[in-house]
Parts: structure tokens; sequence; C-alpha cells
């Protein structure tokens, strides 16, 4: 049967697959040098594409830019230039700490010509947040922008190794502290050579946080050969072509917005657009009508807001540019699935991976058979299955619930976690990299998947660990006890909750809950801020003290609480 | 809170974001400035934003209508707390 897609089918490809066709496609022999930021910009250019718009951005106000590939190349120059001549140089952290504008993707590669790393940072992080994954970075620069230079200054004297605080907008000098700088891309003069650094296949790249059941934020480290499995997955997954107008709704402060954001639609010369505005319906459906865009790649939490404003809401726009549409970052809801059918025309195609895969692992590929709610099939080349949590052997049996596992050596996967390297082997056994969710496949070989096989909260796609909330709850005066956990929630699949105990002469209600509520918000984030706080007189507890979570969890869910005999306070 | 008056209304409001959601001193909100749409209230954050309105006007805003067109403006969400001040 003809396919409406340009590559062989999943079964064709599944069959006879090797990361050499992306080598190949990309001119790329082993023990060549590889940089991100050349291939994204430099190698696009010199295949005839320096006059093809590279970046579409609109912001707040109105605010309209375009980049071609040619000025993204003389970007990513000219501010690899001028960290070079601050002393940045390879292996140097290099932290990204913006809202979506052009700077922060223009950076991305500018610091990657340096051979330093990019360390991404969500700009809605409160000052502990940054601050802890800064530390543990041992950063050296930070570029931002005004609006985030006070959460950096609270906690600039606690980072003895932040030597650079740069800021990429308007600001007056005489409004510096020391150690800042202004830097306007704007302003600065274009640099056509640049001198980019030689990395190779194992260089460090791209340094992600992300966050565990314990302990504090890992940094993820990953290397500039990822681009091999962030090409590929890019071009026959989400299906991009030359032609194509790509809209990557993720924030390169999280994996997917860098790369599927960055380094695989540059790496395909393909065109993308980025809103750097807050979420409505409408604003959404009008930026899609008005860029004529042909590739979707969103998240199920939007979706679900999408749903809830409505059909009449897709009906006012014309929207017949898409072609193709993808989502990532948790389940998709078969309803999710069935609905954009209806008011699209086309399905969302569900992908599965983490901030450590560093590429598409699991997905409903283009031109096989979407059986909606399932999260599809390995991609091509990738091994997956799903084992049994006590013998972690491979499940045969379809519809057996297990840990979700694949056999490391896809390029994108990470190297290790920063300074972490126990943890990093932690997450291997028997020579599978066990991702941390569970699922079933079922007699086709589809996934479907179950839920965490930890207590990390999944919140509108952004792993919150509760043990970092439990231990910044614990800094509010008011608190005493902590528990957190999460709740259903129809738009973000799940979100924080916490049961606290207050400290003698602190009286439970409404505004202390508020108070406790934003205390989180500007410490971590708005994503892991309790959406609910459930004062207790006493959290349940084992009899040798230790808080049972999971009796909450349970509880919050509609579980079977399960053996209660070790709880001390029943 | 029935005999609190549209624009002392607005002007808590307007405060309470000031406060709790701009973080540039630079910024300055008016009534009309967009909230949601422009970034500076994200979907997370109207959680707390939800809280604090019924919280302090002692009402229940049923989630359903709060959405993000509600929440974007001060006006606005003056316009929704009203219908359920009058309830």
């Amino acid at each position: 049967m003809a396919s409406e897609y340009d590559h062989p089918s999943y079964e064709e490809l599944t069959g006879n697959f090797s990361w050499s066709i992306a080598e190949k496609e990309l001119e790329y022999n082993p023990g060549d040098i590889i940089n991100i930021g050349w291939y994204c910009s430099d190698r696009i250019c010199m295949k005839g594409k320096a006059d093809k718009i590279a970046l579409f951005y609109e912001g707040f106000g109105g605010i309209e830019k375009k980049y071609t590939f040619n000025d993204i190349r003389l970007a990513g120059n000219t501010i690899g230039t001028f960290l070079r001549k601050l002393g940045i140089t390879d292996g140097d952290r290099v932290c990204l700490f913006m809202d979506r504008i052009p700077e922060l993707y223009l950076s991305f590669l500018g610091i990657l010509k340096t051979g330093a790393i990019v360390q991404p940072l969500f700009s809605a992080f409160g000052e502990e947040s940054l601050f802890i994954r800064l530390e543990n970075a041992g950063t050296r620069a930070i570029m931002t922008q005004k609006k985030h230079l006070s959460k950096v200054r609270k906690i600039r004297s606690k980072l003895p190794l932040l030597e650079f605080v740069i800021i990429v907008d308007a600001m007056k000098p005489g409004d510096l502290d020391k150690g800042e700088i202004l830097f306007s891309l704007d302003q600065a003069d274009p640099v056509d050579k640049f001198d980019i650094f030689p990395s190779v296949a194992e260089t460090p790249s791209v340094l992600h946080y992300t966050s565990g059941t314990t302990g504090q934020p890992k940094g993820v480290k990953h290397v500039h050969y990822s681009i091999i499995s962030q090409y590929l997955t890019t071009k026959w997954v989400l299906d991009i072509r030359d032609d194509d107008i790509y809209w990557c709704t993720a924030d390169p402060g999280w994996v997917t917005g860098t790369s599927y954001g960055i380094i695989g639609p540059w790496s395909l010369g393909a065109t993308q657009c980025v809103l750097d505005t807050g979420f409505t319906a409408q604003a959404w459906y009008k930026f899609i009508e008005k860029h004529r865009i042909t590739v979707w790649y969103s998240a199920p939490t939007t979706i679900r807001s999408l749903m809830k404003a409505g059909d009449e809401a897709v009906r006012e726009f014309d929207l017949s540019s898409l072609r193709h549409l993808a989502s990532v970052g948790e389940p998709l809801n078969s309803e999710a699935v069935i609905w954009s059918e209806r008011v699209f025309g086309k399905p969302f195609h569900d992908t599965f991976w983490q901030t450590e895969t560093g590429s598409i692992m699991i997905t409903n590929f283009p031109g096989m058979k979407i059986k909606p709610g399932s999260m599809g099939k390995p991609f091509p080349g990738i091994k997956g299955t799903v084992l049994d949590p006590v013998t972690y052997a491979p499940i045969s049996e379809p519809g057996r619930a297990g840990l979700i596992a694949f056999r490391p050596g896809w390029p994108a996967m990470m190297r290790t976690y920063w300074q972490n390297e126990e943890k990093y082997r932690e997450k291997f056994v028997n020579g599978w990299y066990l991702s941390g969710d569970r699922s079933t496949i079922d007699n086709e070989g589809y996934f479907w998947f179950i839920g965490r096989d930890d207590d990390v909260i999944n919140t509108g796609g952004h792993l919150v660990s509760p043990f970092e909330v439990e231990s910044a709850l614990l800094e509010h005066p008011a608190i005493a006890e902590s528990a957190v956990t999460s709740r259903p929630d129809e738009i973000n699949m799940e979100v924080v909750k916490a049961f606290i105990t207050l400290k003698p002469g602190f009286t439970p209600g409404p505004d202390l809950e508020l108070d406790i509520m934003n205390f989180i918000r500007r410490k971590l984030s708005p994503l892991a801020m309790p959406q609910a706080v459930e004062f207790m007189d006493m959290l349940p507890k084992t009899r040798s003290g230790k808080i049972m979570r999971r009796l909450l969890h349970a509880r919050e869910w509609g579980e079977e609480i399960g053996d209660i005999s070790t709880l001390e306070n029943d | 809170m029935e005999d609190t008056n549209l624009n002392e209304m607005k002007d808590l409001v307007l405060n309470y974001v000031t406060k709790e959601y701009i973080d540039d001193d630079d910024i300055r909100i008016t009534y009309d400035t967009p909230l949601i749409s422009s970034g500076y209230v994200d979907s997370f954050s109207m959680v707390s934003l939800l809280v604090f309105l019924e919280n302090k006007f002692k009402i229940k805003i049923p989630p359903s209508k709060a959405t993000p067109e509600a929440f974007d403006s001060v006006n606005s969400i003056v316009a929704l707390v009203n219908q359920y001040l009058s309830k």
C-alpha cells in the first residue's frame, strides 16, 4: 500500500536498521569532528539553505523576529566569540536561564560552538531550584534576562564558581552588580568566521536536570553524538520535510525543547516557529493559522486544555495547514487522540522518551496503525521490553505489567549523571536501562503506559521530586512535618498535593494554605507548588518513624491501601 | 465583601498580582494588562491566584469558569468575581 510518508514502513525499517543511516545522511564518519552548533547552522548554509528561514519568533505584544540559517550561523559565532573573550572554554558549564526568546535558541548554538556545555534551566524556576542546579553543575556563567536577574542575585554569593552573569536584554549599565555583564546580540558586530571547537562524538554537549524520588535533582550529561538519534527521530517520527513549518511547543528548559525544539529540526534544515506568550487556545490556534504550521509537536496537558476550550474555538480558525501531529511528556489518553482526529482531521501521535534517553524511544510511528491510548512501539533500532520487577527478566506474556527497559547503545543515551556515577549505575540491571516507568505490551507489540515505578510526580509532562518539595516545605516557619504525593488532575494528569502538620502556635486555615503554596512556588517553581494543602494532626508513619507516603497516595487515587501492618498511628 | 467598591477590588487584585507574580520592578501592570497570554502568570500559578480570590472574597469559583481567558486581566478577574459575589 502506498504510504503518505517519505520513509519506508515501520516493519521495513525495523528489519534493516542501523544508526549509520543517520551518519551517512549527516556525512559523519566515526572519529570525525562532530559539533551540534555547526551541524545546526554552518552545515545547513553549506547545503545551500543559508537564506532559508530557520526561526520565526513571536513574543508578547506582537513582537516578531525572523532569522535565516545564515543569521543563526552568525549569531552562534557572535555569541561564541563573546563567551570566548570572557575566557569560557571547552567543558565549562554555561547556563541558559531565559524565556523562549531568540537569544535562548541562538546562545544554545553559540555555547556549543565554543566547546562549553549548555545547561538549560526553566526560567520559572525559583531561587532554590536554580541554586541547587547551578551549584551541582559548578556553572561558570549564566545567561539570563533582566526580569529573572533578581533570582540570580539572591543566590550569587553562595555560588563561588559562578563568575559571569550575562544579561541579554536592555538594562542600564549603572544598575549592574559586580560580575554582571550586558550583552546585546542586536548591537554586537556579527562574526562571520569562528574557530568552532573540534568536539568529537563523546564530547559533552548538554546538561539537563531531572528529578528523582530521593536526593537532589540529577544532571543528565549528553554528548555531541546525540545528534545522530535526534536527527533521525525528527525526520522519521515527526516526519519533518524540507517545506514544512514546524512548531515544538516545549520550553528548551526541558529536554524536548532542545532535542526537538533546536537540534532535531535545525540539523534537518527545517523552519521552525516559537511562540513566547502564555497559553490560551485562541492564541495558539491563531499562531498555527498565521504561520501555516504543518508539523506540531505538543504535550497532552496542552491538548487537554485545548479540548476544554471546546470545538467551537477550533472552528474559528483555518488550521488546514496541519499535516502531522505528535505529543510527548505524559501518556496521551485515547479521548485526546479521538478528539484530535475529529477536530483536526488527524490524530496526535504519542511518543515516549525521557531526559535520560535524549531521543524518542517508543512511538506511534507515522504510517503504523494507531491504537488510541497506546504509547506505540519502539523506534527502529531500539530494543525495548518490560521486565519482571523482581527478577528483571523480560516478560513475554502479553498484557502483564512490568518495568519499561531498553538495551543501551543508541546515540542520544545519557553518558552519566553529573557527579553522581553511582546513581547512574543504579539505572542499569542485567544490561537493561531501567526507565522508571511501568507498562504492559499487547500481543501486537504495542506498549500501554501504567505509571511511574517510583514516587516521582509527572505533572503536565514535567517531573517533580516529592523529596525536593517536602524538604522545601520544612523551611516554612509554620510547618513541622510534610509529606508530598500526587493527586489526579483532569488537565495535568497529576498535580502536587502536600500533607502537613503544623508547629505549635500555628492554626490551619485557607490563608496559611495560600501562603504555603506561594512559598513553594517562589522557592522551587510553579510546577512544584502544591495545588492543595491538607492539614493533619499527624502524618501516617511506620513504627520506625518513616512517613508512609504510599498510603496518602493510595487515598488520593482511590486505590487499595495495601499492607499497613507497620503503621504506627492506626 | 459586598460593600467593597469596584476600584478597591481591582486594586486589591492588582497589588496581589504585582507582589506575587511580577519579579521585575520596572514592569507596571494595569487593570487591562494581559496576565496569562503575556506569560506573567502561568497555568500552574493560576491555581494560587484562584485560591487567593476565593479566600479574599469568600466565594467559590467552579473549575470550569477558572479559564485562562477569565483570568487574563485584572478587569476580567474582577468581573468573574463579581458574578459570584452577587450570588
